[in-house]
């Protein structure tokens, strides 16, 4: 038996792996988890329960023993609901036995449409800032993302000129969120439409993580597979996790053209066989009777947006108003300071932990993000730590 | 905008005009005057606090009473129920569908004193044919709170 110390160990790691640089929100995270009494605006989940009835149903289920694995494509009760909540929250038309698969939250649905689609050296557009996981996941399936920028001058929409400049001939696909996670912006119709022209002129499948539709403060959310032509290129990621509150409970869904469904379904059946089975029961619950639930989470949240919002720039901090999910992003280029040292100085001095845009890709420098998935009283003890740090 | 701010204040009644103004996003001069607005067609017809007396010690007894009556020709069922919401032990009084005429509730220091305003007041009021008495035992849930406390939701502290 050899003994190998640790270095020697970390020598087996594979390399792809290993030069993964770690989570830009890591570092920043163990100073929050080291801080007492931290007022955080940093949490990307809902701070809300499930609602009650989701709950209760999954006991139920769970004292009837659903307790075995299900379909690898998942529950097909739960994929029949869902094509029809789909079809009549953004008119989308899916199949529920070929073209629509239960993940474990979306999360899974990122890795495995991009480990199906992506051979070594192939490239994937990916637009920031933008939610953490897309460029590491690319790489973790072989590909190279290519980041392209957006501007808060711009509202942090497509600006398709730089996206044509980022594309080779081995750009293969292009990840967008919208709601997007951390702006908040959103897409309106003609933007859709020319991203799917864009799409179809360069031959690319367009990963569109839509996690936060029903989180849509301005007008109702316009599904990309729902526009003409589209549905054939476009990959919808989404999950049950921040509609619905249930973060936990890791639940989300992928859908797409049949033959795309099924290379992914394949992954997911050797690597996951199915997403947890009293999730999925409980997503049933959510799809058929939580409406209102999410509608009045949607109120609060809105109410809680105007608020910091509109704090935000009074304290001359430039915060567009985010369309959607749950983040309000501020430049804060007139302090002088880096995104990192503004929040770690915040941490410091007042006990605020907001997280460095830094976290969500390289255009995020200059600005942090608050979230205000927290109660209007920790909103409001923020934005008055804010106020002191700013010496206003 | 008016129902939203009762909607806030059913919530939490000690919120000042200022928080109010800033969770409705109008001013709170604003706020003061939709409130008294609101105070003066009594759509906002009081501000107590919810309390539970048996977590401070103090011992009450709360009683849900079922009332048949005769109703009266002319006033129906309201000239009764004025002679019976009068008593300052009634707290609620409702005419209901179903079983009963009236819901009354009530609470007093004993169950003898529920007693002596059943037997001696409702019980032998002209209209008054019948009541039935069911003494509280235990509360879970009033006011949409629950009173073992609401549960707490555990999160990290910062997530991407
Ligand atoms: C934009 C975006 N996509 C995907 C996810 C992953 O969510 P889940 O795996 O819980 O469905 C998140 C979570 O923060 C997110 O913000």
């Amino acid at each position: 038996m050899t003994v190998q110390t640790t270095s020697q160990i970390a020598t087996k790691i594979a390399r792809r792996v290993a030069e993964l640089p770690p989570s830009g929100i890591r570092r920043f995270f163990e100073l929050v988890l080291a801080t007492e009494g931290v007022v955080s605006l940093g949490v990307g989940e809902p701070d809300f329960q499930t609602p009650w009835t989701i709950r209760e149903q999954a006991i139920y289920e769970l004292e009837k023993g659903k307790t075995t694995y299900t379909s690898n494509y998942g529950l097909r009760e739960l994929r029949v609901e869902l094509a029809s909540w789909l079809a009549r929250r953004y008119g989308l038309s899916y199949d529920p036995d070929t073209e629509i698969v239960i993940t474990v939250g979306g999360s899974e649905a990122i890795d495995i449409a991009l480990r199906a689609l992506l051979d070594p050296g192939d490239e994937v557009l990916v637009v920031e800032p933008c939610y953490v996981s897309y460029a590491p996941t690319v790489i973790l399936a072989g590909g190279t993302p290519r980041y392209v920028p957006t501007f808060q001058e711009e509202g942090f929409r497509l600006n398709f000129d730089r996206l044509r400049e980022a594309v080779t001939d081995r750009t293969k696909a292009l990840v967008v969120n919208y709601p997007n996670n951390p702006t908040g912006a959103t897409l309106r119709q003609p933007d859709l439409e020319k991203l799917i022209r864009f799409a179809t002129e360069y031959d690319l499948l367009v990963l569109s993580d839509e996690i936060y539709a029903e989180l849509t403060y301005e007008g109702h959310h316009v599904s990309l597979a729902a526009l003409p032509v589209a549905k054939e290129r476009t990959l919808l990621i989404s999950g049950f996790s921040k509609a619905f509150a249930m973060t936990g409970w890791r639940l989300g869904y992928l859908c797409g053209p049949a033959e795309l469904i099924a290379a992914m379904v394949k992954i997911h059946q050797y690597t996951i066989l199915c997403a947890p089975t009293i999730s999925q029961y409980a997503a049933l619950e959510a799809l058929r009777s939580c409406d209102e639930d999410v509608a009045a989470m949607r109120e609060e949240y809105r109410r809680r947006r105007d608020f910091i919002v509109k704090a935000f720039n009074e304290l001359g901090l430039p915060t567009l108003t985010p369309d959607g999910a749950f983040y309000a992003f501020a430049n804060i280029k007139a302090t002088g300071l880096t995104s990192e040292e503004f929040c770690t100085e915040l941490l410091r001095s007042q006990k605020v932990a907001i997280v460095p845009g830094t976290a969500f890709g390289p255009s995020g420098e200059g600005f942090v993000r608050a979230s205000y998935a927290a109660s209007f009283e920790r909103l409001e003890l923020a934005v008055e730590g804010l106020s002191r740090f700013l010496g206003k | 905008m008016k129902f939203k701010l009762m909607e806030l204040l059913r919530q939490n009644a000690r919120l000042t005009n200022e928080q109010l103004a800033a969770r409705l996003g109008i001013t709170a001069e604003e706020v003061a005057q939709l409130l008294s607005e609101l105070e003066a067609s009594r759509a906002i017809y009081g501000y107590k606090a919810l309390i539970n007396p048996d977590a401070a010690g103090e011992e009450i007894v709360e009683a849900i009473v079922e009332v048949h009556v005769s109703p009266t020709r002319g006033e129906g069922f309201d000239g009764i129920a004025r002679r019976i919401y009068r008593f300052p032990e009634v707290r609620s009084l409702y005419l209901m569908s179903g079983g009963s005429d009236f819901l009354l509730f009530m609470e007093a220091k004993s169950l003898k004193e529920i007693a002596k305003f059943i037997t001696e007041k409702l019980a032998t009021m002209d209209g008054v044919k019948e009541t039935q008495t069911h003494f509280l035992l235990k509360k879970y849930k009033q006011d949409g709170v629950p009173l073992d406390g609401e549960e707490s939701l555990e999160r990290l502290p910062v997530t991407p």
